[in-house]
Protein backbone atom coordinates (compact mmCIF):
# COMPACT_ATOMS: atom_id res chain seq x y z
CA UNK A 1 0.00 0.00 0.00
CA UNK A 2 1.27 3.78 -0.92
CA UNK A 3 0.71 5.98 2.39
CA UNK A 4 0.77 8.84 2.98
CA UNK A 5 1.80 10.87 6.54
CA UNK A 6 1.38 13.92 8.58
CA UNK A 7 2.35 14.57 11.40
CA UNK A 8 0.81 17.87 13.07
CA UNK A 9 3.32 18.03 16.31
CA UNK A 10 6.36 19.26 17.27
CA UNK A 11 8.69 16.37 19.07
CA UNK A 12 8.70 15.67 22.66
CA UNK A 13 5.70 17.56 23.97
CA UNK A 14 3.57 15.31 22.04
CA UNK A 15 3.32 11.52 21.18
CA UNK A 16 2.60 12.47 17.29
CA UNK A 17 5.91 12.57 15.63
CA UNK A 18 7.13 9.23 17.60
CA UNK A 19 4.23 7.33 16.89
CA UNK A 20 4.26 8.44 13.45
CA UNK A 21 7.76 7.35 13.07
CA UNK A 22 7.20 4.01 14.62
CA UNK A 23 4.61 3.64 12.07
CA UNK A 24 6.33 4.53 8.93
CA UNK A 25 9.07 2.80 10.16
CA UNK A 26 6.83 -0.25 10.27
CA UNK A 27 5.05 0.38 7.10
CA UNK A 28 8.14 0.32 5.48
CA UNK A 29 9.45 -2.99 7.33
CA UNK A 30 6.14 -4.75 6.00
CA UNK A 31 6.91 -3.93 2.21
CA UNK A 32 4.77 -0.88 1.70
CA UNK A 33 5.40 2.29 -0.02
CA UNK A 34 5.29 5.68 1.92
CA UNK A 35 4.92 8.51 -0.64
CA UNK A 36 5.59 11.04 1.65
CA UNK A 37 5.78 12.39 5.07
CA UNK A 38 4.31 16.28 5.70
CA UNK A 39 5.00 17.98 8.96
CA UNK A 40 2.33 20.85 9.14
CA UNK A 41 1.61 22.91 12.48
CA UNK A 42 4.08 22.71 15.34
CA UNK A 43 5.42 19.44 13.35
CA UNK A 44 7.39 21.78 11.58
CA UNK A 45 9.56 21.55 14.72
CA UNK A 46 10.52 18.07 14.03
CA UNK A 47 12.86 19.30 11.12
CA UNK A 48 15.04 21.44 13.12
CA UNK A 49 18.51 20.09 13.68
CA UNK A 50 19.60 22.75 15.92
CA UNK A 51 18.28 20.35 18.67
CA UNK A 52 20.05 18.99 21.45
CA UNK A 53 18.31 16.27 23.53
CA UNK A 54 19.93 15.21 26.98
CA UNK A 55 21.96 12.04 25.74
CA UNK A 56 20.01 9.16 27.17
CA UNK A 57 17.20 10.62 25.55
CA UNK A 58 15.83 9.99 21.93
CA UNK A 59 17.05 12.25 19.37
CA UNK A 60 13.28 12.51 17.27
CA UNK A 61 15.09 15.02 14.30
CA UNK A 62 18.34 12.96 14.06
CA UNK A 63 15.81 9.60 13.84
CA UNK A 64 13.77 11.00 11.02
CA UNK A 65 16.41 12.15 9.33
CA UNK A 66 18.75 8.71 9.27
CA UNK A 67 15.24 7.15 8.14
CA UNK A 68 15.03 9.30 5.15
CA UNK A 69 18.61 8.60 4.25
CA UNK A 70 18.29 4.97 4.44
CA UNK A 71 14.79 4.79 2.59
CA UNK A 72 15.11 7.59 0.55
CA UNK A 73 12.01 8.97 2.35
CA UNK A 74 10.48 12.55 1.39
CA UNK A 75 10.37 14.46 4.61
CA UNK A 76 8.05 17.74 3.69
CA UNK A 77 7.72 20.62 5.70
CA UNK A 78 5.26 23.36 5.15
CA UNK A 79 6.51 26.46 4.26
CA UNK A 80 4.01 28.82 5.59
CA UNK A 81 3.90 26.58 9.22
CA UNK A 82 7.69 26.59 8.93
CA UNK A 83 7.73 31.11 9.00
CA UNK A 84 5.37 31.19 11.73
CA UNK A 85 7.97 28.94 14.24
CA UNK A 86 11.29 29.83 12.81
CA UNK A 87 12.29 26.78 11.11
CA UNK A 88 14.18 27.93 7.99
CA UNK A 89 16.84 26.35 5.10
CA UNK A 90 19.46 28.62 3.62
CA UNK A 91 17.32 29.81 0.59
CA UNK A 92 14.47 31.09 2.95
CA UNK A 93 17.48 32.41 5.65
CA UNK A 94 18.46 34.38 2.55
CA UNK A 95 15.04 35.40 1.19
CA UNK A 96 13.82 36.44 4.37
CA UNK A 97 17.18 38.12 5.79
CA UNK A 98 17.99 36.00 8.46
CA UNK A 99 21.23 35.19 9.74
CA UNK A 100 20.82 31.79 10.23
CA UNK A 101 18.97 28.25 8.92
CA UNK A 102 18.20 25.33 10.93
CA UNK A 103 16.99 22.55 8.68
CA UNK A 104 17.59 19.05 9.67
CA UNK A 105 19.14 16.92 6.74
CA UNK A 106 16.42 15.00 4.94
CA UNK A 107 13.89 17.46 5.16
CA UNK A 108 12.75 19.57 2.71
CA UNK A 109 10.31 23.12 2.85
CA UNK A 110 7.59 23.40 0.12
CA UNK A 111 3.77 24.49 0.17
CA UNK A 112 0.90 22.73 1.26
CA UNK A 113 -0.12 21.54 -2.29
CA UNK A 114 2.63 18.99 -1.31
CA UNK A 115 -0.25 17.32 1.42
CA UNK A 116 -3.28 17.67 -1.11
CA UNK A 117 -0.88 15.78 -3.61
CA UNK A 118 -0.24 13.03 -0.71
CA UNK A 119 -3.90 13.14 -0.16
CA UNK A 120 -4.86 12.48 -4.13
CA UNK A 121 -1.36 10.03 -4.43
CA UNK A 122 -1.54 7.63 -1.59
CA UNK A 123 -3.92 5.48 -1.22
CA UNK A 124 -4.78 6.46 2.44
CA UNK A 125 -2.90 9.72 4.11
CA UNK A 126 -2.70 8.98 8.25
CA UNK A 127 -2.41 12.16 9.79
CA UNK A 128 -0.70 12.13 13.64
CA UNK A 129 -1.49 15.08 15.83
CA UNK A 130 -4.01 15.81 18.87
CA UNK B 1 2.76 21.83 -8.83
CA UNK B 2 2.70 17.63 -9.73
CA UNK B 3 -0.95 16.68 -9.36
CA UNK B 4 -2.41 13.01 -10.38
CA UNK B 5 -3.90 13.18 -13.74
CA UNK B 6 -7.59 12.99 -13.61
CA UNK B 7 -7.59 11.63 -9.90
CA UNK B 8 -10.44 13.13 -8.14
CA UNK B 9 -10.88 12.25 -4.36
CA UNK B 10 -13.24 13.48 -1.88
CA UNK B 11 -11.46 15.12 0.75
CA UNK B 12 -13.03 16.42 3.97
CA UNK B 13 -11.50 18.75 6.24
CA UNK B 14 -12.36 17.95 9.35
CA UNK B 15 -12.69 20.78 12.19
CA UNK B 16 -12.64 20.01 15.78
CA UNK B 17 -11.29 22.69 17.49
CA UNK B 18 -12.17 26.33 19.02
CA UNK B 19 -10.84 29.12 16.13
CA UNK B 20 -8.16 31.22 18.35
CA UNK B 21 -7.41 29.37 21.32
CA UNK B 22 -4.37 27.35 18.80
CA UNK B 23 -3.68 27.52 15.45
CA UNK B 24 -5.35 24.69 14.03
CA UNK B 25 -8.56 26.19 12.66
CA UNK B 26 -6.34 29.37 10.67
CA UNK B 27 -3.69 26.58 9.42
CA UNK B 28 -6.75 23.77 8.32
CA UNK B 29 -8.35 27.15 6.40
CA UNK B 30 -5.69 27.60 4.95
CA UNK B 31 -4.70 23.78 3.62
CA UNK B 32 -8.41 24.11 2.17
CA UNK B 33 -7.54 27.15 0.53
CA UNK B 34 -4.56 26.19 -1.70
CA UNK B 35 -6.53 22.07 -1.70
CA UNK B 36 -9.17 24.38 -3.92
CA UNK B 37 -6.74 24.47 -6.46
CA UNK B 38 -6.23 20.72 -7.36
CA UNK B 39 -9.81 20.25 -8.26
CA UNK B 40 -10.53 17.73 -5.68
CA UNK B 41 -14.10 17.38 -4.41
CA UNK B 42 -13.97 18.98 -0.97
CA UNK B 43 -16.07 19.23 1.57
CA UNK B 44 -15.70 20.48 5.61
CA UNK B 45 -16.82 19.47 8.67
CA UNK B 46 -17.12 21.01 12.42
CA UNK B 47 -17.69 18.86 15.17
CA UNK B 48 -17.09 19.21 18.78
CA UNK B 49 -15.87 22.98 19.71
CA UNK B 50 -15.04 23.27 16.25
CA UNK B 51 -18.87 24.66 15.27
CA UNK B 52 -17.38 27.50 17.26
CA UNK B 53 -15.10 28.58 14.19
CA UNK B 54 -18.20 29.35 12.45
CA UNK B 55 -20.05 31.52 15.26
CA UNK B 56 -21.46 34.70 13.96
CA UNK B 57 -20.31 38.22 15.76
CA UNK B 58 -16.47 37.11 16.16
CA UNK B 59 -14.65 40.06 17.55
CA UNK B 60 -10.63 39.48 18.03
CA UNK B 61 -9.54 42.85 18.50
CA UNK B 62 -8.73 42.64 21.65
CA UNK B 63 -6.18 39.07 21.00
CA UNK B 64 -4.07 40.35 18.04
CA UNK B 65 -5.17 37.94 16.21
CA UNK B 66 -7.09 38.29 12.44
CA UNK B 67 -10.75 37.52 12.74
CA UNK B 68 -10.71 34.62 9.83
CA UNK B 69 -14.62 33.55 10.32
CA UNK B 70 -15.31 35.87 6.98
CA UNK B 71 -13.25 33.70 5.00
CA UNK B 72 -15.86 31.15 5.32
CA UNK B 73 -17.80 33.37 3.66
CA UNK B 74 -15.58 33.44 0.54
CA UNK B 75 -15.27 29.51 0.29
CA UNK B 76 -18.03 29.71 -2.41
CA UNK B 77 -16.06 31.29 -4.66
CA UNK B 78 -13.49 28.28 -4.64
CA UNK B 79 -16.27 26.18 -5.34
CA UNK B 80 -16.41 24.72 -1.51
CA UNK B 81 -19.97 24.71 -0.67
CA UNK B 82 -20.43 21.60 1.45
CA UNK B 83 -20.01 22.37 5.13
CA UNK B 84 -21.14 19.90 7.33
CA UNK B 85 -22.34 20.99 11.12
CA UNK B 86 -22.84 18.45 14.08
CA UNK B 87 -26.14 18.93 15.50
CA UNK B 88 -25.49 17.66 19.01
CA UNK B 89 -22.24 19.86 19.43
CA UNK B 90 -24.34 23.04 18.22
CA UNK B 91 -27.25 22.23 20.62
CA UNK B 92 -24.89 21.95 23.03
CA UNK B 93 -22.99 24.98 23.17
CA UNK B 94 -26.12 26.83 22.59
CA UNK B 95 -26.22 27.63 19.08
CA UNK B 96 -28.49 27.05 15.75
CA UNK B 97 -27.71 27.27 12.61
CA UNK B 98 -28.61 30.94 12.57
CA UNK B 99 -25.70 31.65 14.24
CA UNK B 100 -23.62 30.62 12.08
CA UNK B 101 -21.76 32.62 9.08
CA UNK B 102 -22.68 30.67 6.50
CA UNK B 103 -25.49 28.45 5.48
CA UNK B 104 -24.69 24.65 6.84
CA UNK B 105 -25.79 21.49 6.64
CA UNK B 106 -27.07 19.76 9.98
CA UNK B 107 -26.11 16.65 10.68
CA UNK B 108 -26.69 14.24 13.73
CA UNK B 109 -23.26 12.56 15.16
CA UNK B 110 -23.97 8.97 13.38
CA UNK B 111 -24.70 11.09 10.29
CA UNK B 112 -21.43 12.56 10.42
CA UNK B 113 -19.92 8.84 10.80
CA UNK B 114 -21.32 7.96 7.80
CA UNK B 115 -20.24 10.67 5.45
CA UNK B 116 -16.64 10.82 7.40
CA UNK B 117 -17.08 7.17 6.09
CA UNK B 118 -18.18 8.11 2.05
CA UNK B 119 -14.62 10.45 1.85
CA UNK B 120 -11.39 9.21 0.37
CA UNK B 121 -9.02 11.81 2.43
CA UNK B 122 -9.73 12.99 5.93
CA UNK B 123 -7.77 15.87 7.11
CA UNK B 124 -8.74 16.15 11.09
CA UNK B 125 -7.41 19.58 12.63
Amino acid sequence: MKLGILVNEGPYTHQASDTAYHFVKAALAKGHEVFRVFFYHDGVNNATRLTVPPQDERNIVKRWSELAAQHKLDLVVCIAAAQRRGIMDAAEAKRHGKDAHNIAPGFRISGLGQLIEAGIQADRLVVFGD
Amino acid sequence: MEEAHGVIKKFLYVNRKAPYGSIYALESLEVVLIGAAFEQEVSLAFVGDGVYQLAKGQDTKGLAMKNFSPTFRALEDYDVTRLYVEEEALQARGLTAADLVVPVELVSAPRMAEIMEGHDVILSF
